[in-house]
């Protein structure tokens, strides 16, 4: 019981990490129906940006307050890493957008490999540590085999995920911005005859993904007080896979793919084998893509006639 | 030219050629549309109607030929041929559609359009798709939808005044109570409402359709005629618009301008149309123009 009470904790965490990277592919697949493979590599260099300007903040300039950091850390690494989507979008796959289906795709594979070894040349090879923050616990339950324990950090974690949800489906559901972007999904050419700028949508689309990857990569470096250069690659997939999962182009189907993933993934490792978790992740993919294409959440294509 | 006298041109098209590879779909067509007027565009299938039409929304960039719309008063051609020079693609007044991309056109010369076939966001609710047409007063009150997440005040008002125009018109075309339903579940009828007071919400000058009537019944192309009146009537818009019913041609518009094979064979009142041989041979070939002229009756 405690075992399985401890892994729904960790599943939860993860899984919001990996809903929060799947919103991105999501959204851009619905607007412009390409699959970004570069998003994972957002996320670690967003992961980077948290790191530097943390470290910059804390040793550097002194500040103490860890509270003014993180959130500081957090808009600052929303910003930058939105900044370099945006400028991605523009260089790699708006001039591509009247070409074959294909080439933005390659583009974005292209932009994923650039991105790693960029990150790679500037910051080195070898794993960043992180140092440890935010490390207080809370014990749920005591007195049983183990405690189980809330890490605070987990508290933030699923706190901020929340908190961030809320606003952006209030963004897509209720804002100007969210009309236009649901609008282009539906049909890019009558979007622009009703005066929505269609480029300036895709690229905010960019920008807001990219966001909410930087919130995603800031946990993540936060929770796993370690990053690398190819640690884009493998949380990136299995976010693609949550998107999958949950019906490619639904929002609320990437972050219950999110947190279905990270539960499979956490009681994987912890009831059969850690080794064979991304295994366990990537089987899904699979199953889904046999059985049940359209995902949880997701329209079956129609083709327009 | 007709002997009908023109009321003062809204649309001045000259020249307009469009190519396609070694096809030429519209050649050398020059006419204006009349500020205030209900202007019909008739022709045979493939004259080049559509074509037109999508070099007036932005759709396609013609080979040549000018585009001038003149948003208010009378204009001067000296003062579009000094547009025309400077490069520019609009003064504030006059507007050189040919140079703008299509959600300008919409969005600053305000000219709006819909489809032969209907392409409303069948996804979204009635209401919905009128508020997407008012995108660009939203986002300049809501600062790009941020201010709009915090609930800022200029958010709030535009959102309500976005509403209350899509309900004047919801109550216009009798689908009041159908605003929260998805677009996609109105009979079809009601969708080519939607379409038009989807398209007015853009607060167009002049409102481009494309085949309003097609597939209508008898009755629903009498309110449409009835629709299309009492926007001119009511809020001054002009009407550009291809019609194959003559029962809608005839009887609502002003001015019609007849195309066949990508070039202008008649220009003038739907009296004068219905009369001109070459109109008539272009309907149904040389000989028949007794029965030629029962179609166009």
């Amino acid at each position: 019981m405690e075992n399985f009470l401890q892994q729904l904790i960790n599943g939860v965490t993860l899984g919001a990490i990996y809903g929060l990277i799947a919103i991105g592919y999501t959204m851009v697949f619905g607007i412009i129906g390409m699959v970004n493979f570069a998003h994972g590599d957002v996320f670690m260099l967003s992961a980077f940006i948290a790191l530097i300007i943390y470290l910059a903040m804390t040793q550097i300039l002194g500040v103490t307050s860890l509270g003014l950091v993180f959130l500081i850390v957090l808009v600052c690494a929303m910003a930058l890493t939105a900044l370099w989507n945006w400028a991605i979008e523009r260089v790699a796959y708006r001039p591509l957008r009247g070409s074959f289906r294909l080439a933005p795709l390659i583009s974005a594979i292209g932009m994923s490999i650039f991105l790693a070894n960029f990150v790679q040349v500037v910051q080195g090879p070898r794993n960043k540590p992180v140092p440890p923050m935010f490390t207080d616990v809370i014990h749920v339950t005591s007195g049983g085999a183990f405690d189980v324990t809330l890490s605070y950090k987990q508290i933030l974690i699923v706190g901020v995920t929340g908190v961030l949800l809320l606003a952006f489906w209030y963004l897509v559901q209720k804002t100007a911005l969210g009309r236009a972007q649901r609008a282009c999904e539906q049909d890019r050419t009558m979007a622009a005859l009703l005066g929505v700028d269609v480029d300036r949508t895709i690229s905010l689309t960019f920008i807001i993904g990219a966001a909410l990857a930087a919130v995603a990569g800031t946990l993540y470096m936060m929770y796993y007080g370690v990053v690398n250069f190819s640690d884009g690659f493998t949380p990136g997939v299995k976010a693609f896979t949550a998107a999958v999962l949950g019906g490619i182009g639904s929002l609320p189907g990437a972050v219950i793919g999110g947190l279905l993933i990270g539960l499979i993934e956490t009681f994987w490792s912890a009831y059969f084998s850690s080794d064979y978790k991304d295994v366990a992740a990537f089987s899904i993919l699979v199953i889904t893509l046999i059985f049940m294409p359209s995902g949880l959440l997701g329209r079956p294509e129609v083709e327009k006639v | 030219m007709t002997a009908r006298a023109l009321s003062s041109p809204l649309l001045t098209i000259e020249h307009l050629t469009m190519r396609f590879g070694g096809l030429t779909a519209v050649n050398d067509v020059s006419f204006t549309v009349g500020r205030g007027d209900i202007t019909a565009l008739i022709g045979p299938n493939g004259a080049g109607k559509t074509t037109l039409f999508n070099c007036i929304t932005g759709f396609y960039k013609p080979a040549q030929g000018r585009l001038a719309l003149a948003r208010e008063g009378l204009a001067q051609a000296e003062n579009v041929d000094a547009l025309t020079k400077s490069g520019r693609r609009h003064n504030g007044v006059i507007y050189l559609l040919e140079r703008m991309p299509d959600f300008e056109i919409t969005r600053d010369a305000h000219v709006a359009r819909t489809f032969q076939n209907i392409r409303l966001f069948s996804g979204m609710t009635v209401l919905e798709n009128l508020v997407v047409a008012q995108h660009n007063i939203l986002m300049r009150a809501s600062g790009l939808s941020l201010l709009g997440l915090v609930g800022w005040p200029s958010f709030r008002a535009a959102e309500k005044a976005a509403i209350e125009k899509a309900s004047f018109w919801l109550d216009k075309i009798g689908l009041m109570d159908r605003a929260d339903d998805p677009a996609g579940a109105l009979p079809y009828g009601a969708q080519r409402r939607l379409e038009i007071a989807r398209a007015m919400c853009t607060d167009p000058v002049l409102l481009c359709l494309d085949e309003p009537a097609a597939g209508l019944n008898p009755r629903e192309s009498a309110e449409l005629n009835d629709l299309l009146l009492s926007i001119r009537a009511e809020l001054g818009t002009s009407i550009l618009l291809i019609e194959h019913d003559m029962s809608v041609v005839m009887k609502i518009s002003d001015h019609v301008v007849v195309l066949d094979y990508g070039k202008l064979i008649a220009d003038g009142t739907p009296d004068d149309i219905r009369n001109d041989p070459r109109v008539i041979a272009a309907y149904l070939g040389v000989e028949d123009t007794d029965e030629a002229a029962e179609v166009l009756a």
